[in-house]
């Protein structure tokens, strides 16, 4: 059972009051009538699948439903920080590899 | 005076009204009960939305309700009647609480102190208010729901929506010693027996 951080609330709440939502940060092409079928297919159907560092998306569908986002490790399941929409993580694969950890 | 149409959406007191609660079957009051466990029906809910950062919005909610949007996650407070409440739902949503039929003035009145783009829906008939009280209520919530509900994490004021049984519930403390239930209405029958089989080992008294 993960416990989650929500930052809307500003408190931990159980797994079950959340549900993941994939990948973050997938920016829609800006003029879909000029993009080509393997980009929108790409931005419609293709996600990352990392051993490690990935940014995702999570509802608080039964607290406050706010959207926000997560950096998890899909490895050990470690949540490494939690951010509202529109912010950027601070803790990316390139980061973590700088620390010389995982 | 925003361009907003707006209806009185109580039937009034010449038609008959059944709280969700109208049809279940009261258990024997227990002698000594540890919990009590009582249904506030007919109580006046409204979902509010809106951008708190706007000076004028806080100002007309403080000015029909007499009493400060809370701007706190999870916070919950009463005028000083006690009868009218507005609770912290999301940053831009809220759950006000008043007596039931004074729904369409205070919807009114907001539409009257305030322009801005903001949103007041009547959702009276779609949920019910339960108190649960009694020496064992809390040992009740320990068993209903993942929230911490120990008082050190839950003092008197606060208020959050969270898992209830395996429905949703709004949880909240408006006072030392009482607790309450908000349920949606189509949940009410199951919550009410769920509460009325875990209070069963310490006693119950139950008021519909
Ligand atoms: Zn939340």
């Amino acid at each position: 059972m993960l416990h989650i951080y929500c930052p809307y609330c500003g408190e931990h709440r159980e797994e079950s009051e959340f549900r993941p939502k994939g990948q973050a940060h997938i920016i829609r092409p800006k003029d879909p009538v000029n993009t080509s079928d393997e980009e929108w297919g790409d931005y419609l159907f293709f996600r990352e699948n990392p051993r490690g560092i990935h940014h995702e998306m999570w509802v608080h569908a039964v607290g406050c439903r706010k959207f926000f986002n997560v950096t998890r490790d899909t490895v050990s399941y470690e949540i490494l920080e939690v951010y509202k929409m529109g912010e950027q993580p601070t803790v990316t694969a390139a980061t973590q590899q700088k620390g010389g950890q995982k | 005076m925003s361009k907003v149409a707006i209806i009185d959406q109580c039937a009034g007191s010449d038609v008959r009204a059944e709280s969700p609660m109208h049809h279940v079957k009261v258990p024997s009051v227990a002698a000594n009960p540890g919990v009590v466990l009582e249904q506030k029906p007919f109580l006046g809910h409204m979902t509010l939305r809106g951008n708190s950062a706007d000076d004028a919005f806080c100002a007309a909610i403080q000015q029909v309700l007499g009493v400060a949007l809370p701007l706190q996650p999870s916070a919950l407070v009463h005028d000083a009647s006690g009868e009218n409440s507005i609770q912290w739902i999301s940053p831009d949503e809220w759950l006000i609480v008043v007596p039931g039929g004074r729904e369409f003035e205070v919807e009114t009145a907001l539409h009257q102190a305030y322009s801005g783009h903001f949103a007041i829906v009547t959702v009276s008939g779609g949920q019910t208010l339960l108190t649960l009280s009694g020496p064992n209520a809390l040992d009740v919530l320990h068993k209903s729901t993942v929230y911490d509900v120990h008082p050190r994490n839950f003092p008197v004021g606060k208020g959050i929506t969270s898992n209830f049984a395996k429905a949703t519930a709004i949880i909240r403390r408006p006072s030392e010693d009482v607790w309450e239930l908000i349920v949606r209405r189509s949940f009410a029958d199951y919550c009410y027996r769920w509460l009325v089989d875990a209070s069963r080992e310490y006693g119950v008294s139950v008021k519909v």
